[in-house]
Protein backbone atom coordinates (compact mmCIF):
# COMPACT_ATOMS: atom_id res chain seq x y z
CA UNK A 1 0.00 0.00 0.00
CA UNK A 2 2.53 2.29 1.05
CA UNK A 3 4.64 2.05 -1.82
CA UNK A 4 1.27 3.27 -4.33
CA UNK A 5 0.74 6.64 -2.24
CA UNK A 6 1.69 8.64 -3.38
CA UNK A 7 4.48 11.41 -1.81
CA UNK A 8 1.46 13.68 -0.32
CA UNK A 9 -0.23 10.89 1.06
CA UNK A 10 2.72 9.19 2.74
CA UNK A 11 3.60 12.90 4.24
CA UNK A 12 -0.21 12.86 5.64
CA UNK A 13 0.25 9.78 7.17
CA UNK A 14 3.11 10.31 8.84
CA UNK A 15 1.66 13.47 10.15
CA UNK A 16 -1.29 11.30 11.40
CA UNK A 17 1.06 8.73 12.80
CA UNK A 18 3.14 11.31 15.08
CA UNK A 19 0.30 13.46 16.00
CA UNK A 20 -1.57 10.26 16.99
CA UNK A 21 1.98 9.04 18.97
CA UNK A 22 2.15 12.27 20.96
CA UNK A 23 -1.45 13.00 21.06
CA UNK A 24 -1.47 11.42 25.22
CA UNK A 25 0.98 14.39 26.02
CA UNK A 26 -0.67 17.29 24.65
CA UNK A 27 -4.32 15.96 24.73
CA UNK A 28 -6.86 16.26 27.98
CA UNK A 29 -8.14 12.83 29.18
CA UNK A 30 -11.50 13.57 27.52
CA UNK A 31 -10.17 13.89 24.54
CA UNK A 32 -8.12 11.20 24.92
CA UNK A 33 -11.29 8.88 25.79
CA UNK A 34 -12.69 10.35 22.38
CA UNK A 35 -9.62 9.08 20.20
CA UNK A 36 -10.10 5.52 22.13
CA UNK A 37 -13.66 4.94 20.75
CA UNK A 38 -12.30 6.12 17.34
CA UNK A 39 -9.57 3.97 17.71
CA UNK A 40 -11.95 1.08 18.94
CA UNK A 41 -14.59 1.22 16.01
CA UNK A 42 -11.53 1.80 13.52
CA UNK A 43 -10.21 -1.41 14.07
CA UNK A 44 -13.49 -3.17 14.55
CA UNK A 45 -14.70 -1.85 11.34
CA UNK A 46 -11.46 -3.03 9.70
CA UNK A 47 -12.50 -6.52 10.73
CA UNK A 48 -15.70 -6.45 9.48
CA UNK A 49 -14.68 -5.19 6.64
CA UNK A 50 -12.42 -8.25 5.86
CA UNK A 51 -15.61 -10.04 5.58
CA UNK A 52 -18.08 -7.69 4.27
CA UNK A 53 -15.78 -5.46 1.99
CA UNK A 54 -13.27 -8.19 0.96
CA UNK A 55 -15.39 -11.05 0.37
CA UNK A 56 -18.90 -9.96 0.36
CA UNK A 57 -20.64 -11.36 3.60
CA UNK A 58 -22.77 -9.23 5.28
CA UNK A 59 -22.49 -9.37 8.42
CA UNK A 60 -25.28 -7.45 10.52
CA UNK A 61 -24.12 -9.98 14.38
CA UNK A 62 -20.67 -8.68 15.22
CA UNK A 63 -21.49 -7.67 18.47
CA UNK A 64 -21.46 -11.64 18.81
CA UNK A 65 -17.35 -11.94 18.55
CA UNK A 66 -17.48 -8.66 20.77
CA UNK A 67 -19.34 -10.37 23.34
CA UNK A 68 -17.61 -13.75 23.10
CA UNK A 69 -14.58 -12.60 23.48
CA UNK A 70 -14.60 -10.31 25.99
CA UNK A 71 -16.13 -12.60 28.35
CA UNK A 72 -14.25 -15.38 27.72
CA UNK A 73 -10.92 -13.20 28.58
CA UNK A 74 -12.73 -11.68 30.89
CA UNK A 75 -13.82 -15.17 32.74
CA UNK A 76 -10.81 -16.70 32.52
CA UNK A 77 -9.30 -13.29 34.39
CA UNK A 78 -11.84 -13.56 37.40
CA UNK A 79 -12.02 -16.67 37.65
CA UNK A 80 -9.05 -18.47 37.33
CA UNK A 81 -7.03 -15.26 37.31
CA UNK A 82 -5.63 -16.15 33.83
CA UNK A 83 -3.69 -12.58 32.29
CA UNK A 84 -5.56 -11.17 29.07
CA UNK A 85 -2.40 -12.08 27.28
CA UNK A 86 -3.12 -15.57 27.85
CA UNK A 87 -7.19 -14.76 27.27
CA UNK A 88 -6.69 -13.29 23.95
CA UNK A 89 -5.77 -16.37 22.62
CA UNK A 90 -8.90 -18.22 24.38
CA UNK A 91 -10.89 -15.61 22.95
CA UNK A 92 -9.61 -15.88 19.58
CA UNK A 93 -10.35 -19.47 19.67
CA UNK A 94 -13.87 -19.50 20.70
CA UNK A 95 -14.64 -16.97 18.38
CA UNK A 96 -13.23 -17.99 15.45
CA UNK A 97 -15.16 -21.65 16.66
CA UNK A 98 -18.59 -19.76 16.97
CA UNK A 99 -17.48 -18.25 13.58
CA UNK A 100 -16.91 -21.59 12.06
CA UNK A 101 -19.95 -22.60 13.06
CA UNK A 102 -22.56 -19.80 11.31
CA UNK A 103 -20.03 -20.22 8.60
CA UNK A 104 -20.84 -23.82 8.59
CA UNK A 105 -24.70 -23.52 8.42
CA UNK A 106 -24.44 -20.53 6.14
CA UNK A 107 -22.48 -21.59 3.29
CA UNK A 108 -22.63 -25.69 3.42
CA UNK A 109 -26.37 -24.65 2.87
CA UNK A 110 -26.04 -22.19 0.40
CA UNK A 111 -27.72 -19.66 2.99
CA UNK A 112 -26.82 -16.02 1.25
CA UNK A 113 -27.48 -12.39 1.07
CA UNK A 114 -30.15 -11.48 3.20
CA UNK A 115 -30.62 -14.97 4.87
CA UNK A 116 -27.01 -15.11 5.91
CA UNK A 117 -27.22 -11.40 7.59
CA UNK A 118 -30.18 -12.51 9.38
CA UNK A 119 -28.12 -15.72 10.77
CA UNK A 120 -25.52 -13.29 11.83
CA UNK A 121 -28.82 -11.72 13.46
CA UNK A 122 -30.08 -14.85 15.41
CA UNK A 123 -26.72 -16.32 16.73
CA UNK A 124 -25.39 -12.82 18.28
CA UNK A 125 -29.37 -12.64 19.74
CA UNK A 126 -29.44 -16.56 20.68
CA UNK A 127 -25.84 -15.86 22.61
CA UNK A 128 -27.46 -12.51 24.04
CA UNK A 129 -30.29 -14.54 25.68
CA UNK A 130 -27.72 -17.61 26.89
CA UNK A 131 -25.79 -14.79 28.75
CA UNK A 132 -28.87 -13.43 30.74
CA UNK A 133 -29.26 -16.53 32.23
CA UNK A 134 -25.82 -17.58 33.25
CA UNK A 135 -25.50 -16.83 36.62
CA UNK A 136 -21.71 -17.99 36.49
CA UNK A 137 -20.91 -15.29 34.39
CA UNK A 138 -23.44 -12.71 36.27
CA UNK A 139 -26.35 -13.35 34.17
CA UNK A 140 -28.17 -10.24 33.66
CA UNK A 141 -26.70 -8.59 36.51
CA UNK A 142 -23.21 -7.68 34.84
CA UNK A 143 -20.47 -9.27 35.62
CA UNK A 144 -17.58 -7.32 36.48
CA UNK A 145 -13.54 -7.16 36.69
CA UNK A 146 -11.86 -5.91 39.47
CA UNK A 147 -10.81 -2.17 39.77
CA UNK A 148 -7.82 -1.15 41.83
CA UNK A 149 -6.26 2.39 41.61
CA UNK A 150 -2.86 1.48 40.23
CA UNK A 151 0.42 3.98 40.59
CA UNK A 152 2.37 2.22 37.11
CA UNK A 153 0.51 0.75 34.38
CA UNK A 154 0.68 -3.14 34.69
CA UNK A 155 0.54 -4.31 31.02
CA UNK A 156 0.83 -7.94 31.68
CA UNK A 157 -2.96 -7.60 33.60
CA UNK A 158 -4.65 -4.74 31.19
CA UNK A 159 -4.82 -2.79 35.05
CA UNK A 160 -3.55 1.26 34.13
CA UNK A 161 -4.21 4.54 32.65
CA UNK A 162 -6.22 5.86 30.29
CA UNK A 163 -2.39 6.00 28.33
CA UNK A 164 -2.06 2.76 28.62
CA UNK A 165 -5.21 1.75 26.70
CA UNK A 166 -4.86 4.45 24.31
CA UNK A 167 -1.89 2.84 23.23
CA UNK A 168 -3.07 -0.41 22.88
CA UNK A 169 -6.10 0.49 20.69
CA UNK A 170 -3.35 2.53 18.40
CA UNK A 171 -1.71 -0.30 18.10
CA UNK A 172 -4.52 -2.82 17.17
CA UNK A 173 -6.06 -0.38 15.16
CA UNK A 174 -2.74 0.06 13.02
CA UNK A 175 -2.02 -3.58 13.00
CA UNK A 176 -5.47 -4.17 11.67
CA UNK A 177 -4.56 -1.61 8.43
CA UNK A 178 -1.87 -3.37 8.04
CA UNK A 179 -3.04 -7.16 8.14
CA UNK A 180 -5.71 -5.90 5.94
CA UNK A 181 -3.32 -4.49 3.52
CA UNK A 182 -1.37 -7.13 3.09
CA UNK A 183 -3.85 -9.54 3.17
CA UNK A 184 -5.54 -7.79 0.11
CA UNK A 185 -2.15 -8.27 -1.28
CA UNK A 186 -1.81 -11.70 -1.03
CA UNK A 187 -3.59 -14.60 -3.08
CA UNK A 188 -6.49 -14.86 -0.49
CA UNK A 189 -7.55 -11.37 -0.87
CA UNK A 190 -7.64 -11.48 -4.34
CA UNK A 191 -9.85 -14.72 -3.99
CA UNK A 192 -11.88 -12.72 -1.21
CA UNK A 193 -12.68 -9.91 -4.10
CA UNK A 194 -13.19 -12.44 -6.74
CA UNK A 195 -16.15 -13.96 -4.55
CA UNK A 196 -17.54 -10.25 -3.70
CA UNK A 197 -17.70 -9.84 -7.38
CA UNK A 198 -19.35 -12.78 -8.69
CA UNK A 199 -19.29 -16.03 -7.08
CA UNK A 200 -19.90 -18.08 -9.95
CA UNK A 201 -17.20 -16.54 -11.67
CA UNK A 202 -14.79 -17.12 -9.04
CA UNK A 203 -15.74 -20.54 -9.00
CA UNK A 204 -14.92 -21.51 -12.57
CA UNK A 205 -11.57 -20.12 -12.23
CA UNK A 206 -11.14 -22.64 -9.47
CA UNK A 207 -11.59 -20.94 -6.15
CA UNK A 208 -13.55 -23.22 -3.64
CA UNK A 209 -16.11 -20.73 -2.54
CA UNK A 210 -16.73 -22.64 0.93
CA UNK A 211 -13.05 -22.20 1.94
CA UNK A 212 -12.31 -19.12 1.46
CA UNK A 213 -15.47 -17.58 2.82
CA UNK A 214 -15.47 -19.55 5.72
CA UNK A 215 -11.34 -18.18 6.28
CA UNK A 216 -12.88 -14.63 5.76
CA UNK A 217 -15.43 -15.18 8.72
CA UNK A 218 -12.73 -16.97 10.82
CA UNK A 219 -10.08 -13.99 10.46
CA UNK A 220 -13.02 -11.11 10.75
CA UNK A 221 -14.44 -13.08 14.82
CA UNK A 222 -10.99 -13.36 15.68
CA UNK A 223 -9.66 -9.96 14.68
CA UNK A 224 -12.95 -8.84 16.48
CA UNK A 225 -12.38 -11.31 19.59
CA UNK A 226 -9.68 -8.98 20.52
CA UNK A 227 -11.61 -6.10 20.29
CA UNK A 228 -14.23 -8.01 22.58
CA UNK A 229 -10.87 -8.39 25.39
CA UNK A 230 -9.74 -4.83 24.99
CA UNK A 231 -13.14 -3.81 25.47
CA UNK A 232 -14.11 -5.87 28.80
CA UNK A 233 -10.90 -4.87 29.95
CA UNK A 234 -11.01 -0.98 29.63
CA UNK A 235 -14.58 -0.81 30.76
CA UNK A 236 -14.27 -3.33 33.57
CA UNK A 237 -17.82 -4.71 33.01
CA UNK A 238 -19.62 -6.48 30.48
CA UNK A 239 -23.64 -6.95 30.33
CA UNK A 240 -24.94 -9.35 27.67
CA UNK A 241 -27.82 -6.65 27.24
CA UNK A 242 -25.27 -4.28 25.90
CA UNK A 243 -22.57 -6.18 24.35
CA UNK A 244 -24.62 -8.56 22.34
CA UNK A 245 -26.60 -6.09 21.23
CA UNK A 246 -28.13 -5.09 18.12
CA UNK A 247 -27.10 -1.52 18.51
CA UNK A 248 -23.58 -2.70 18.77
CA UNK A 249 -23.55 -4.83 15.54
CA UNK A 250 -24.61 -1.65 13.54
CA UNK A 251 -22.20 0.85 15.32
CA UNK A 252 -19.74 -1.73 14.06
CA UNK A 253 -20.48 -1.28 10.51
CA UNK A 254 -21.45 2.57 10.25
CA UNK A 255 -18.14 3.51 10.34
CA UNK A 256 -16.42 1.37 7.47
CA UNK A 257 -20.40 1.39 5.55
CA UNK A 258 -19.80 5.53 5.72
CA UNK A 259 -16.23 5.61 5.14
CA UNK A 260 -16.43 3.36 2.52
CA UNK A 261 -16.71 -0.73 2.46
CA UNK A 262 -13.96 -2.63 1.03
CA UNK A 263 -11.31 0.38 0.99
CA UNK A 264 -8.76 0.33 3.96
CA UNK A 265 -8.75 3.58 4.90
CA UNK A 266 -12.82 3.53 5.03
CA UNK A 267 -13.27 2.18 8.58
CA UNK A 268 -10.84 4.90 10.10
CA UNK A 269 -11.99 7.62 8.29
CA UNK A 270 -15.88 6.44 8.93
CA UNK A 271 -15.22 5.77 12.72
CA UNK A 272 -13.44 9.07 13.09
CA UNK A 273 -16.32 10.59 11.08
CA UNK A 274 -18.89 9.18 13.34
CA UNK A 275 -17.61 9.81 16.67
CA UNK A 276 -16.53 13.15 16.44
CA UNK A 277 -19.68 14.70 15.09
CA UNK A 278 -21.78 12.96 17.14
CA UNK A 279 -19.61 13.56 20.04
CA UNK A 280 -19.73 16.94 19.04
CA UNK A 281 -23.87 16.77 18.80
CA UNK A 282 -24.18 15.82 21.89
CA UNK A 283 -21.55 18.07 23.67
CA UNK A 284 -22.88 21.17 21.66
CA UNK A 285 -26.85 20.13 22.84
CA UNK A 286 -25.58 19.48 25.98
CA UNK A 287 -23.88 23.10 26.25
CA UNK A 288 -28.08 24.64 25.81
CA UNK A 289 -29.16 22.52 28.21
CA UNK A 290 -30.55 19.67 25.94
CA UNK A 291 -30.28 16.67 26.72
CA UNK A 292 -31.95 14.02 24.33
CA UNK A 293 -31.96 10.45 24.34
CA UNK A 294 -31.68 8.70 21.30
CA UNK A 295 -30.33 11.79 19.64
CA UNK A 296 -27.08 9.47 18.44
CA UNK A 297 -29.22 6.85 16.45
CA UNK A 298 -30.99 9.56 14.70
CA UNK A 299 -27.82 11.03 13.96
CA UNK A 300 -26.57 8.38 12.89
CA UNK A 301 -30.05 7.93 10.58
CA UNK A 302 -28.75 10.61 9.22
CA UNK A 303 -25.29 10.77 8.45
CA UNK A 304 -26.12 7.12 6.69
CA UNK A 305 -29.04 8.80 4.41
CA UNK A 306 -26.98 11.37 3.38
CA UNK A 307 -23.76 9.56 2.70
CA UNK A 308 -26.07 6.86 1.05
CA UNK A 309 -27.68 9.84 -1.09
CA UNK A 310 -24.52 11.52 -2.18
CA UNK A 311 -21.56 8.99 -1.55
CA UNK A 312 -23.02 5.69 -2.45
CA UNK A 313 -19.39 4.82 -2.41
CA UNK A 314 -18.25 6.07 1.18
CA UNK A 315 -16.72 9.04 2.17
CA UNK A 316 -12.96 7.95 1.73
CA UNK A 317 -12.86 7.39 -1.98
CA UNK A 318 -14.47 11.30 -2.80
CA UNK A 319 -12.07 11.94 0.34
CA UNK A 320 -9.02 10.60 -1.17
CA UNK A 321 -9.22 12.35 -4.17
CA UNK A 322 -9.80 15.56 -2.82
CA UNK A 323 -6.52 15.04 -0.77
CA UNK A 324 -5.13 14.00 -4.00
CA UNK A 325 -4.09 11.13 -2.47
CA UNK A 326 -3.20 8.13 -4.86
CA UNK A 327 -4.88 5.54 -3.59
CA UNK A 328 -4.66 1.41 -4.00
CA UNK A 329 -6.21 -0.14 -6.47
CA UNK A 330 -9.19 -0.88 -3.66
CA UNK A 331 -9.35 2.26 -2.18
CA UNK A 332 -10.37 3.55 -6.00
CA UNK A 333 -13.55 2.11 -5.96
CA UNK B 1 -5.56 -42.09 -31.78
CA UNK B 2 -5.85 -43.35 -28.13
CA UNK B 3 -8.44 -42.02 -25.49
CA UNK B 4 -10.03 -38.54 -26.12
CA UNK B 5 -9.13 -35.62 -23.57
CA UNK B 6 -12.70 -34.95 -22.96
CA UNK B 7 -15.47 -37.53 -23.47
CA UNK B 8 -19.18 -37.01 -22.39
CA UNK B 9 -21.85 -39.89 -22.74
CA UNK B 10 -25.30 -39.53 -23.38
CA UNK B 11 -25.19 -36.98 -20.66
CA UNK B 12 -29.36 -35.60 -20.33
CA UNK B 13 -30.53 -32.73 -18.42
CA UNK B 14 -34.48 -31.20 -17.16
CA UNK B 15 -35.27 -28.60 -15.67
CA UNK B 16 -39.07 -29.19 -14.22
CA UNK B 17 -39.94 -31.02 -16.64
CA UNK B 18 -37.69 -29.29 -19.84
CA UNK B 19 -35.96 -31.25 -21.41
CA UNK B 20 -33.05 -29.03 -22.14
CA UNK B 21 -30.21 -31.53 -23.13
CA UNK B 22 -31.13 -35.42 -24.09
CA UNK B 23 -28.45 -38.07 -24.31
CA UNK B 24 -26.13 -36.19 -26.03
CA UNK B 25 -22.41 -38.02 -26.77
CA UNK B 26 -19.48 -36.14 -28.08
CA UNK B 27 -15.91 -36.42 -27.54
CA UNK B 28 -12.72 -34.12 -28.17
CA UNK B 29 -9.21 -35.77 -29.18
CA UNK B 30 -5.97 -34.13 -27.43
CA UNK B 31 -5.38 -30.72 -29.43
CA UNK B 32 -8.24 -30.54 -31.72
CA UNK B 33 -10.62 -27.39 -31.88
CA UNK B 34 -14.57 -28.83 -31.73
CA UNK B 35 -17.43 -26.73 -32.58
CA UNK B 36 -20.82 -27.24 -31.00
CA UNK B 37 -23.48 -25.39 -33.07
CA UNK B 38 -27.26 -25.10 -33.29
CA UNK B 39 -29.89 -22.77 -32.68
CA UNK B 40 -30.74 -20.63 -29.32
CA UNK B 41 -32.22 -22.78 -27.03
CA UNK B 42 -30.56 -25.78 -28.18
CA UNK B 43 -29.22 -26.49 -25.04
CA UNK B 44 -25.11 -25.75 -25.65
CA UNK B 45 -24.98 -23.58 -23.24
CA UNK B 46 -26.58 -26.06 -20.67
CA UNK B 47 -24.52 -28.65 -22.18
CA UNK B 48 -21.55 -26.68 -20.96
CA UNK B 49 -22.42 -26.16 -17.66
CA UNK B 50 -22.73 -29.55 -17.31
CA UNK B 51 -18.77 -30.11 -18.15
CA UNK B 52 -17.98 -27.42 -15.96
CA UNK B 53 -20.02 -28.81 -12.97
CA UNK B 54 -22.36 -26.21 -12.87
CA UNK B 55 -24.88 -28.54 -12.90
CA UNK B 56 -25.45 -31.93 -12.51
CA UNK B 57 -26.48 -34.15 -15.38
CA UNK B 58 -29.41 -36.41 -14.66
CA UNK B 59 -28.21 -39.06 -16.62
CA UNK B 60 -24.57 -39.96 -18.17
CA UNK B 61 -21.12 -39.46 -17.96
CA UNK B 62 -18.74 -36.79 -18.30
CA UNK B 63 -14.93 -37.80 -18.53
CA UNK B 64 -11.81 -35.45 -18.90
CA UNK B 65 -8.74 -38.02 -19.52
CA UNK B 66 -10.58 -40.85 -17.84
CA UNK B 67 -11.74 -39.55 -15.05
CA UNK B 68 -15.24 -38.41 -14.22
CA UNK B 69 -15.96 -34.85 -13.90
CA UNK B 70 -20.15 -35.38 -12.79
CA UNK B 71 -21.21 -34.45 -9.59
CA UNK B 72 -17.74 -32.41 -8.91
CA UNK B 73 -17.70 -29.18 -8.07
CA UNK B 74 -17.10 -25.76 -10.77
CA UNK B 75 -13.22 -24.72 -8.77
CA UNK B 76 -12.83 -28.83 -9.08
CA UNK B 77 -13.43 -29.17 -12.40
CA UNK B 78 -11.40 -25.62 -13.33
CA UNK B 79 -8.22 -27.35 -11.28
CA UNK B 80 -8.66 -30.59 -13.51
CA UNK B 81 -7.99 -28.28 -16.56
CA UNK B 82 -11.47 -26.83 -17.56
CA UNK B 83 -11.23 -23.33 -18.45
CA UNK B 84 -14.97 -21.85 -19.25
CA UNK B 85 -16.02 -18.58 -20.11
CA UNK B 86 -19.83 -17.42 -19.63
CA UNK B 87 -22.23 -16.98 -22.31
CA UNK B 88 -23.54 -13.88 -20.19
CA UNK B 89 -20.16 -12.12 -19.18
CA UNK B 90 -19.56 -12.53 -15.79
CA UNK B 91 -16.60 -10.09 -15.12
CA UNK B 92 -15.31 -9.16 -11.85
CA UNK B 93 -17.02 -5.50 -12.78
CA UNK B 94 -15.25 -3.59 -9.75
CA UNK B 95 -11.96 -4.76 -10.25
CA UNK B 96 -9.26 -3.88 -12.84
CA UNK B 97 -8.91 -5.63 -15.98
CA UNK B 98 -6.03 -6.85 -15.14
CA UNK B 99 -7.37 -8.13 -11.87
CA UNK B 100 -9.49 -10.24 -13.27
CA UNK B 101 -7.11 -12.38 -14.87
CA UNK B 102 -5.12 -12.47 -12.06
CA UNK B 103 -7.47 -13.88 -10.01
CA UNK B 104 -7.41 -17.04 -13.03
CA UNK B 105 -3.90 -16.79 -13.42
CA UNK B 106 -3.31 -17.06 -9.16
CA UNK B 107 -5.07 -20.50 -9.42
CA UNK B 108 -1.58 -22.16 -10.75
CA UNK B 109 1.06 -19.14 -9.62
CA UNK B 110 0.41 -18.69 -5.50
CA UNK B 111 2.71 -15.72 -5.75
CA UNK B 112 0.66 -12.59 -7.26
CA UNK B 113 3.96 -11.04 -9.33
CA UNK B 114 4.09 -14.33 -11.34
CA UNK B 115 0.34 -13.88 -11.90
CA UNK B 116 0.63 -10.60 -12.99
CA UNK B 117 3.29 -11.07 -15.49
CA UNK B 118 1.45 -13.96 -16.59
CA UNK B 119 -2.06 -12.08 -16.89
CA UNK B 120 -0.19 -9.36 -19.11
CA UNK B 121 1.11 -11.65 -21.56
CA UNK B 122 -2.30 -12.82 -21.98
CA UNK B 123 -4.24 -9.26 -22.21
CA UNK B 124 -1.25 -8.82 -24.55
CA UNK B 125 -2.01 -11.31 -26.70
CA UNK B 126 -6.09 -10.59 -26.67
CA UNK B 127 -5.31 -7.20 -27.73
CA UNK B 128 -6.13 -5.71 -24.72
CA UNK B 129 -3.11 -5.22 -23.04
CA UNK B 130 -3.56 -1.24 -23.06
CA UNK B 131 -6.95 -1.52 -21.26
CA UNK B 132 -5.11 -3.40 -18.14
CA UNK B 133 -5.76 -1.05 -15.84
CA UNK B 134 -9.29 -0.03 -16.64
CA UNK B 135 -11.83 -0.75 -14.58
CA UNK B 136 -13.52 -3.89 -15.92
CA UNK B 137 -17.03 -2.36 -15.90
CA UNK B 138 -15.86 0.42 -18.41
CA UNK B 139 -15.28 -2.36 -21.15
CA UNK B 140 -17.18 -2.59 -24.07
CA UNK B 141 -19.19 -6.16 -24.75
CA UNK B 142 -17.11 -7.15 -27.10
CA UNK B 143 -13.77 -6.26 -24.98
CA UNK B 144 -15.37 -8.34 -22.12
CA UNK B 145 -16.07 -11.26 -24.15
CA UNK B 146 -12.06 -10.88 -24.51
CA UNK B 147 -11.79 -10.61 -20.65
CA UNK B 148 -13.60 -13.94 -20.39
CA UNK B 149 -11.50 -15.99 -22.86
CA UNK B 150 -8.06 -14.05 -21.11
CA UNK B 151 -9.67 -15.01 -17.84
CA UNK B 152 -10.18 -18.91 -18.66
CA UNK B 153 -6.72 -18.75 -20.44
CA UNK B 154 -5.42 -17.39 -17.46
CA UNK B 155 -5.47 -20.98 -15.04
CA UNK B 156 -4.15 -22.85 -17.78
CA UNK B 157 -6.64 -25.27 -19.15
CA UNK B 158 -5.87 -28.46 -20.81
CA UNK B 159 -9.67 -27.56 -22.69
CA UNK B 160 -11.26 -24.45 -23.13
CA UNK B 161 -15.41 -24.10 -23.49
CA UNK B 162 -15.92 -20.97 -25.53
CA UNK B 163 -19.68 -19.63 -25.32
CA UNK B 164 -20.14 -17.07 -27.42
CA UNK B 165 -17.25 -15.08 -27.72
CA UNK B 166 -17.09 -14.24 -31.14
CA UNK B 167 -21.02 -12.49 -30.81
CA UNK B 168 -21.00 -8.85 -31.48
CA UNK B 169 -17.68 -9.10 -32.82
CA UNK B 170 -17.04 -7.10 -36.34
CA UNK B 171 -15.59 -9.51 -39.35
CA UNK B 172 -12.19 -8.21 -38.94
CA UNK B 173 -12.30 -8.62 -35.35
CA UNK B 174 -13.59 -12.16 -35.51
CA UNK B 175 -10.83 -13.07 -37.90
CA UNK B 176 -8.24 -11.76 -35.60
CA UNK B 177 -10.02 -13.67 -32.73
CA UNK B 178 -10.12 -16.58 -34.83
CA UNK B 179 -5.82 -16.01 -35.38
CA UNK B 180 -5.56 -15.78 -31.83
CA UNK B 181 -7.12 -19.06 -31.37
CA UNK B 182 -5.45 -20.94 -34.34
CA UNK B 183 -2.09 -19.45 -32.79
CA UNK B 184 -2.85 -20.71 -29.21
CA UNK B 185 -3.84 -24.11 -30.40
CA UNK B 186 -0.79 -24.38 -32.62
CA UNK B 187 1.73 -23.60 -29.92
CA UNK B 188 0.60 -25.04 -27.10
CA UNK B 189 -2.04 -27.98 -27.93
CA UNK B 190 -4.83 -26.27 -26.60
CA UNK B 191 -8.04 -28.74 -26.76
CA UNK B 192 -10.62 -26.21 -27.35
CA UNK B 193 -14.50 -26.85 -27.58
CA UNK B 194 -16.37 -24.04 -28.71
CA UNK B 195 -19.96 -23.06 -28.69
CA UNK B 196 -20.55 -20.34 -31.81
CA UNK B 197 -23.26 -18.62 -34.40
CA UNK B 198 -20.62 -16.92 -36.55
CA UNK B 199 -20.00 -19.73 -39.17
CA UNK B 200 -17.65 -17.93 -40.30
CA UNK B 201 -15.28 -18.74 -37.23
CA UNK B 202 -16.64 -22.25 -37.17
CA UNK B 203 -15.85 -23.14 -40.56
CA UNK B 204 -12.25 -21.35 -39.83
CA UNK B 205 -11.65 -22.94 -36.53
CA UNK B 206 -12.72 -26.50 -36.09
CA UNK B 207 -12.20 -30.17 -37.40
CA UNK B 208 -15.33 -30.94 -36.16
CA UNK B 209 -18.70 -29.98 -35.42
CA UNK B 210 -21.17 -31.17 -33.30
CA UNK B 211 -25.32 -30.01 -33.61
CA UNK B 212 -27.69 -29.77 -30.96
CA UNK B 213 -31.69 -29.15 -31.78
CA UNK B 214 -34.41 -29.13 -29.15
CA UNK B 215 -31.76 -30.73 -26.88
CA UNK B 216 -30.62 -33.90 -29.32
CA UNK B 217 -27.48 -34.08 -31.07
CA UNK B 218 -28.82 -34.13 -34.61
CA UNK B 219 -25.25 -34.40 -36.84
CA UNK B 220 -22.03 -34.75 -35.76
CA UNK B 221 -18.42 -34.92 -38.30
CA UNK B 222 -16.29 -32.94 -40.42
CA UNK B 223 -17.33 -29.40 -41.19
CA UNK B 224 -17.76 -29.33 -44.97
CA UNK B 225 -20.36 -32.12 -44.56
CA UNK B 226 -22.12 -31.59 -41.17
CA UNK B 227 -23.13 -27.85 -43.12
CA UNK B 228 -24.68 -30.21 -45.88
CA UNK B 229 -26.24 -32.17 -43.68
CA UNK B 230 -30.06 -32.49 -44.65
CA UNK B 231 -31.05 -32.43 -40.85
CA UNK B 232 -29.35 -29.19 -39.65
CA UNK B 233 -30.46 -27.37 -43.10
CA UNK B 234 -33.91 -27.86 -41.91
CA UNK B 235 -33.23 -26.66 -38.25
CA UNK B 236 -31.30 -24.06 -39.84
CA UNK B 237 -34.07 -22.39 -42.10
CA UNK B 238 -34.91 -19.10 -41.00
CA UNK B 239 -32.97 -18.93 -38.64
CA UNK B 240 -29.89 -18.13 -39.94
CA UNK B 241 -28.06 -18.43 -42.93
CA UNK B 242 -25.30 -20.94 -43.04
N1 LIG C 1 -31.34 -22.73 -15.20
C1 LIG C 1 -32.33 -23.01 -16.05
N2 LIG C 1 -33.58 -23.20 -15.58
C2 LIG C 1 -34.60 -23.48 -16.41
N3 LIG C 1 -34.47 -23.62 -17.74
C3 LIG C 1 -33.25 -23.45 -18.28
C4 LIG C 1 -32.12 -23.13 -17.47
N4 LIG C 1 -31.03 -23.02 -18.27
C5 LIG C 1 -31.46 -23.26 -19.52
N5 LIG C 1 -32.78 -23.50 -19.54
C6 LIG C 1 -33.58 -23.84 -20.71
O1 LIG C 1 -32.95 -24.92 -21.35
C7 LIG C 1 -33.03 -24.77 -22.76
C8 LIG C 1 -31.64 -24.78 -23.36
O2 LIG C 1 -31.00 -23.58 -22.99
P1 LIG C 1 -29.48 -23.27 -23.34
O3 LIG C 1 -28.67 -24.44 -22.98
O4 LIG C 1 -29.14 -22.00 -22.73
O5 LIG C 1 -29.54 -23.13 -24.92
P2 LIG C 1 -28.46 -22.56 -25.93
O6 LIG C 1 -27.22 -22.24 -25.18
O7 LIG C 1 -28.28 -23.62 -26.93
O8 LIG C 1 -29.07 -21.34 -26.54
C9 LIG C 1 -33.79 -23.48 -23.03
O9 LIG C 1 -35.12 -23.79 -23.27
C10 LIG C 1 -33.62 -22.73 -21.74
O10 LIG C 1 -34.71 -21.87 -21.52
MG1 LIG D 1 -26.26 -20.44 -24.94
Amino acid sequence: MFSELNSRARGLLVALAMLLLVLPFIASNYVLSVAVLILYFAYTGQAWNVMMGFCGQLSLGHALYVGLGGYTAAALFVHFGIGPWAGVLASVIVCMTAGALVGFLAFRFSIGGVYFALLTIAFAEFTRIGFDHWQWLGASGGFFLPVSQREVSDLVNLRGSPTMFYYIILALASAALLFSTWLLRTRVGYYWLAIRENPEAAEALGINLFRYKMLAVLISAGMTSIAGVFFAFYYNNLFPEQVFNMGRSIEIILGPIIGGVGTLFGPIVGAALLTLLADGITELLGAFGIELSGIKQVFYGVCLLLVTMFLPNGVWPALSKRLGVISNRNDEE
Amino acid sequence: MGRPLLEVRGISKRFRGLRAVTDVSLSVEAGHIVALIGPNGAGKTTTFNMIAGVYRPDEGEILLDGQPLQGRRPDEICMAGVGRTFQLVKPFAGLSVLDNVVIGALRRHADVATARKKSLAILERLGIGEKSEQQASSLTLPDRKRLEVARALATEPRILLLDEVMAGLRPTETDRMVAIFKDINRETGLTILLIEHVMRAVMALSREIHVLHHGELIASGAPDEVVRHPAVLDCYLGEEAV
